[in-house]
């Protein structure tokens, strides 16, 4: 089964194509990391919502700044498998 | 019978390549459905047709050669009176007419027209004529008073000899979009007059807005604040319609529509600024809806060539990535270009009171030629002012 980091990944591959999972690094700044856009990052929470069935407030997007966060944040949220 | 031909899809597009037909020889098409698909410096660009009709034969077969603009691809049979009449003014890089009449035969000649004089012509046969790259003055009118008709253009153009495909650019893709920029934002320097203006805008009745509107919404209808933005200056230009247009042979040509190019990095670098058409009669969610398709499709390369002719004007943002001001160069033949930097908090007098509120810095690019700093500083007014009431955009 898929960890929740495997299809945080999977995720952002389909928002972001280029995207080489190998080269994220967990713990930086995903906007810099992949040059997201604002564009980029709302379709990334759309994505997210819909892959988990999560509710993400606005208020909430700061914390999911990297990719270690995200794992954290949807793991908290819906207590998906632990990566 | 009329031929369809490489269009000209920029300022800066002189050639272009034939990727694929989406119709088949004896296939029907209606106006506006898309035909070709043609790959410049840029991206890839659907190609429209502006006719209704059926596609009767293919003479260039999708290839890695460039084409030059003009080149004849197709020979159609077009409806009647399904062409379009002539309308607003667009870009001289624009009007690729998926069919142009085909030639007839040569008129009596009349007496040329003097030099330095301005040839008489429909707006329709100057916009061709300049798509085709041919001088009005040594076109023969068959109009009345022998004024020069598009179909004098189209014989004008079929009387030349027909271009070789040029040789395929050994340049990489990004190579060649550099070009391209070059080529376009060089000519910028070169021929448009700039003046700058910059204004600082509050901010914080539009953030209050967003986030209360935002907070109602479900995650799959939210806002960006770029369309907000997007949707001020297209209502600001009403006010100052003089900025919104192009300019054509030596005068400014204002465009009734007000179709904003939004400026769209690639992930490979370079940039793209296609058409929000008819932004200012929108709703932000048709506003938000139709940026998010177009944002998807110009990074995977499957624009519209309406979007990449029509822009009226370019709105640029650099503030994601830190810029707090933009002072951009104009896209010719646009008459400016709107940049926003990014919304930071810097103490503001409100009401005689020192505190911390978020403001932005928007700036216009004019060209002189066509308009002086007071409309400019008006423009700019009138959308400091409109953002201070977001409810009503």
């Amino acid at each position: 089964m898929s960890t929740t980091r495997d299809r945080i990944l999977r995720v952002l591959g389909d928002v972001v194509p280029e995207l080489e999972p190998s080269e994220i690094k967990p713990a930086a700044n995903l906007r810099d990391q992949l040059d997201l856009d604002s564009m980029d990052f709302l379709n990334f929470m759309v994505a997210l919502h819909k892959e988990f069935g999560v509710d993400i407030p606005e208020s909430e997007y700061r914390k999911f700044l990297t990719l270690d966060s995200c794992v954290q944040y949807i793991e908290s949220a819906k207590g998906a498998q632990p990566c | 019978m009329a031929e369809f031909r490489m269009p000209k899809l920029g300022a800066d597009m002189s050639a272009g390549k034939l990727v694929a037909w989406r119709k088949q020889p004896g296939e029907r098409f209606e106006r506006g459905e898309i035909i070709a698909v043609v790959e410049t410096d840029k991206t890839a660009i659907e190609i429209e047709s502006f006719a209704t009709g059926v596609l009767e034969k293919i003479l260039v077969e999708p290839g890695d050669a460039r084409i030059p603009v003009g080149t004849p691809l197709a020979i159609m049979a077009v409806e009647a009176g399904t062409l379009p009449p002539a309308e607003a003014p667009r870009a001289e890089a624009a009007a690729p007419r998926a069919a142009a009449p085909a030639p007839r035969p040569a008129a009596a000649p009349r007496a040329p027209v003097p030099e330095g004089a301005r040839a008489k012509a429909s707006p329709v046969a100057r916009r061709r004529a300049l798509e085709l790259g041919i001088d009005l003055a040594i076109v023969t009118g068959t109009g009345p008073e022998g004024r020069v008709t598009l179909e004098d253009v189209e014989q004008a153009s079929s009387a030349r000899p027909a271009p070789s495909p040029a040789a395929a650019a050994p340049e990489s893709r990004q190579q060649r979009m550099r070009d391209a920029i070059a080529t376009s934002m060089a000519r910028s320097k070169r021929e448009i007059p700039h003046y700058y203006l910059a204004t600082t805008i509050d901010m914080a009745k539009l953030d209050a807005w967003l986030e209360a509107a935002n907070r109602e919404r479900p995650i799959t209808a939210r806002l960006l604040y770029g369309v907000l933005l997007v949707k001020a200056v297209a209502l600001a230009l009403r006010e100052v319609p003089e900025l919104n247009g192009f300019w054509i042979e030596g005068r400014a040509a204002q465009s009734e529509a007000i179709h904003p190019g939004v400026a769209i990095s690639l992930r490979g670098g370079g940039l793209v600024a296609p058409a929000l058409h008819d932004a200012d009669k929108r709703t932000l969610d048709d506003l938000m809806a139709a940026f998010t398709d177009l944002v998807k499709r110009a990074r995977v390369g499957s624009l519209k060539s309406s979007e990449v002719i029509d822009p009226t004007i370019t709105i640029t943002s650099l503030g994601e990535r830190g810029v707090e001001s933009i002072f951009g160069i104009i896209y010719p033949p646009q008459l400016a270009l709107v940049g926003f930097g990014k919304p930071v908090e810097r103490p503001w007098v409100v009401e005689g009171k020192v505190c911390a509120r978020k403001v932005i810095t928007a700036t216009l690019s004019g060209d002189h030629r066509a308009t002086d700093g007071h409309r400019g500083a008006l423009f700019l007014d009138a959308l400091g002012r409109l953002l201070q009431e977001p409810e009503k955009l």
